[in-house]
């Protein structure tokens, strides 16, 4: 046994190309996982986290080669590759990426994935217990009987009867095909499971139970896991670690006790804050993220979040309230998006010198910046917008209002423990202390 | 249950003994037996339970959406004192979307995919007001904005796929809107929704509750949802309603051990997560006594006969159909001190 970790993924990208026109070009590419780097050690429950459209599935699939990553390594040092090293090269033997035919095959009964969907990841027609015996077969077992009992057996290890090798998937509820559907993924004995969002479809009770069977089996199985899940609560009960997803990047990873306690990147304390929280009495300081994820065919420049972020970083020369500075960023994007109507402002308004109070109220934004800089350039982009000239606005804001989070892509900043956070706001605290030690 | 409040004005919604049953080539199938609950103005009454429990039949049977045969429907379902289940179809037209609207789990598939959103809020604007064109679109429009659709006037034109989960979902409550209705029925509506999107639509649903004076009338299997906007809560199991009571009493109190059993599905709840053994009941051959008796860790051989034990009060307008709270019966035996310590503590700092 050695202490490598049995997954390691290296700066992984998966970008799906855009092709228009006659000659089928590409125009672009939307950049589903852009650059993630993780290990899994042995035993270990990875967790990935992140909203819909974040690029976690991709990764699980890009992961496992159900799809062919674009670039990056995934290095498998499970099924006896233990110990192997880079060739002269620079290549390694165990790069899943770069697996052939056979080295596939065998590495895909090492590892196992599990769907959300436990209704459409079943074959109608053929009975559960030939469905999970399928397995074996393709993988070499002939004898009929001993898949048999194998399959017998494991049925009853996830709680279900021997009898019902023989049914048909229709009879089993949504809880008992999950179970039917780890069964399947355990009965070549992979030595890592990728799970994704294997509870997401499931009832409050029978979602307890299979993470509590999930949790069983990996210990009875000493398997390690890659959970996805796009619920912290769900995270909790079953990680070791996690690693935080937003637009094709892992922004945050650490230990799960340490994550949930001291979240660094403000997307992850966002993530936190929506879990609804099971107790009335509850006074949750509720951090609203406004839209949704950002369109990964343009991802915002520098740290990707910032379009959205709650904490996103002001100009040295400016001293604003956060909410405000916030509020002028998201107006300065609305306006980009031209999600603006001036026609309905004009009539909320009533009388045309009330357009300008309209539009302040209207995006949040307060009747006087305190800095006086700033409220001059807001007044000057509000006279454009009177004018009919939004883009012209956009323009002035875009040139006025930048903020140092969109300029720089974040580097990773050690918190201790393997915990790392890519936000801007922990390496600039690196930066202005750094001369105070020398 | 009386008819009436102080004032002597008939509660928003009162729902009596409402059963429904289909006829099944099994043989009657009993989906809701016998449940009684009220919802007053401006409160948010949720459901519970796991499905099949039978809350949304109970929702849909209560606004007649369930096609009747091959459903049974029995019992009162009173808006306003005005019986629903016995009025005549275009009176019951007439009230269904102007005075009570119904949002549903999944926006997808509320919506027709060939008509462009603001299209299909015009025809619900139609369908109760004989209003101009323009006029129509106008409203449409202010309620899309209502609802938090950014620069609605433009999207009004779009498609509902060209709309992500949350902001179907935003137009859905915008259509329900519609009317002014002053019930709002919501089967599950952040159900399908991101975490991040359902804590927006959860917002968004308190303050349209502050601001139109709604009842609400919440069925969700999601007890953090419940915790943050329920004011009472009906817990129900197979048909039945197991518990009823406010926020605080259900959740720091829970008396019931389906609802004991609930709370401990909570990820992080108690030692150790579980979920409840065994499963539902077969609807058409429910178990005598108490439905949740096979399941049940604390029943004894009287649980298992007779009917359901009646609802009796555990404390104030808390009340539990479980024979351990009728007279001659300890409550200890089913009191769950560690769920109560666990969430009492926050409450009373000791």
């Amino acid at each position: 046994m050695t202490d490598e970790p049995i997954l390691q993924v290296r700066d992984l990208k998966k970008h799906y190309p855009i092709r228009k026109g006659l000659l089928n070009r590409q125009v672009g590419a939307a950049k589903a996982v852009d650059g993630i780097s993780f290990d899994i050690e042995r035993g270990e429950t990875v967790g990935l986290v992140g909203e819909s459209g974040c690029g976690k599935s991709t990764a699980a699939t890009s992961i496992v080669r159900l799809e062919d990553p674009t670039s990056g390594e995934v290095i498998f040092n499970g099924g006896g590759r233990a110990g192997a090293t880079r060739d002269e090269n620079g290549y390694h033997p165990n790069d899943v990426t770069r697996f052939d035919k056979q080295e596939l095959k065998a590495f895909r009964r090492d590892v196992q994935m599990v769907f959300q969907d436990p209704s459409s990841s079943f074959d109608p027609r053929m009975t559960v217990g030939g469905s999970v015996a399928e397995m074996l077969l393709v993988h070499g077992m002939t004898d009929k009987h001993r898949r048999r009992a194998i399959v017998e057996d494991l049925l009853e290890r996830v709680g279900l009867s021997a009898e019902d090798y023989d049914r048909y998937p229709h009879e089993f509820s949504g809880g008992q095909k999950q179970r039917i559907a780890l069964a399947r993924a355990l009965v070549l004995n992979p030595e890592l499971v990728v799970a994704d969002e294997p509870v997401s479809a499931l009832d409050i009770s029978i979602k307890a139970e299979i993470l509590g069977l999930i949790n069983d089996l990996q210990k009875e199985f000493g398997l390690s896991l890659l959970f996805i899940s796009h619920d912290m609560s769900v995270i909790r009960s079953v990680c070791d670690r996690v690693a935080v997803m937003y637009l094709g990047e892992i922004v945050e990873i650490g230990d799960t006790d340490e994550i949930f306690a001291n979240p660094q990147h403000p997307y992850t304390e966002a993530l936190l804050s929506s879990i609804p929280e099971p107790d009335p009495r509850a006074t949750r300081e509720q951090i609203e993220l406004t839209g949704t994820v950002p369109d990964p065919v343009n991802p915002p420049s520098g740290c990707r979040f910032h379009t959205r972020c709650h904490k996103v970083v002001q100009p040295d020369d400016l001293d604003l309230e956060q909410s405000v500075w916030r509020a002028l960023i998201t107006f300065r994007y609305q306006l980009r998006a031209d999600d603006i109507d001036v026609e309905k402002i004009r009539e909320n308004a009533g009388a045309e010198g009330a357009v300008r109070e309209e539009i302040r109220t209207e995006f949040d934004l307060p009747q006087r910046v305190d800095d006086p800089g700033a409220e001059e350039t807001l007044e000057r982009a509000l006279d454009r917008i009177v004018d009919d000239d939004v883009e012209g606005a956009a323009e002035l804001l875009d040139a006025e209002f930048t903020t140092p989070c969109e300029q720089t892509h974040p580097d990773y900043t050690e918190h201790g423990d393997g915990h790392i956070s890519a936000c801007i706001r922990h390496s600039e605290q690196v930066r202005s202390e750094a001369p105070a030690d020398d | 249950m009386s008819g009436t409040d102080e004032r002597g004005e008939p509660p928003l919604l009162e729902v009596e003994n409402l059963r429904t049953s289909f006829s099944t080539e099994a043989g009657e199938l009993v989906a809701v037996d016998g449940v009684d609950f009220t919802v007053e103005d401006g409160e948010t009454v949720c459901i519970v339970g796991e499905s099949g429990s039978g809350k949304t039949v109970a929702t849909e049977s209560i606004t007649r959406l369930l096609r009747s045969p091959p459903a049974t429907i029995t019992g009162e379902a009173r808006y306003r004192g005005q019986d629903l289940l016995t009025m005549p179809k275009k009176e019951l037209r007439s009230i269904r979307g102007a005075n009570i609207a119904h949002i549903f789990q999944n926006p997808q598939e509320a919506m027709n995919h060939c008509f462009t959103v603001g299209w299909q809020i015009v025809e619900a604007i139609h369908a109760h007001e004989d209003v101009p064109k323009a006029e129509a679109r106008e409203r449409a429009v202010d309620l899309m904005d209502r609802v938090g659709i950014a620069n609605a006037s433009s999207r009004f034109d779009d498609y509902p796929h060209e709309f992500s989960g949350g902001q179907k979902q935003r137009v859905m409550i915008a259509m329900a809107l519609v009317g002014n209705p002053d019930l709002l029925i919501a089967d599950e509506p952040t159900t399908a929704l991101d975490v991040t999107v359902q804590a927006q639509i959860l917002d968004l649903l308190n303050d349209l509750q502050e601001d139109y004076g709604m009842g609400v009338l919440l069925v969700t299997h999601d007890l953090g949802v419940v915790a943050q906007i329920a004011d009472r809560i009906v817990v129900m199991y197979a048909g039945k309603v197991m518990e009823r009571g406010d926020v605080y009493d259900i959740f720091e109190r829970p008396a019931h051990p389906y609802t004991q059993a609930l709370m401990r599905c909570l990820p992080g709840k108690g030692d150790d997560t579980r979920g409840i053994a065994g499963s539902l009941p077969d609807p058409t051959d429910p178990p005598d006594g108490c439905r949740f008796a096979p399941r049940c860790e604390h029943a004894i051989g009287e649980c298992e006969i007779g009917d359901q034990p009646e609802e009796v009060p555990v404390a104030g307008d808390h009340e539990a159909a479980c024979l351990f709270y009728q007279q001659g019966y300890s409550t200890e035996t089913v009191r769950d001190r560690s769920l109560e310590g666990d969430t009492a503590r926050g409450a009373s700092d000791d």
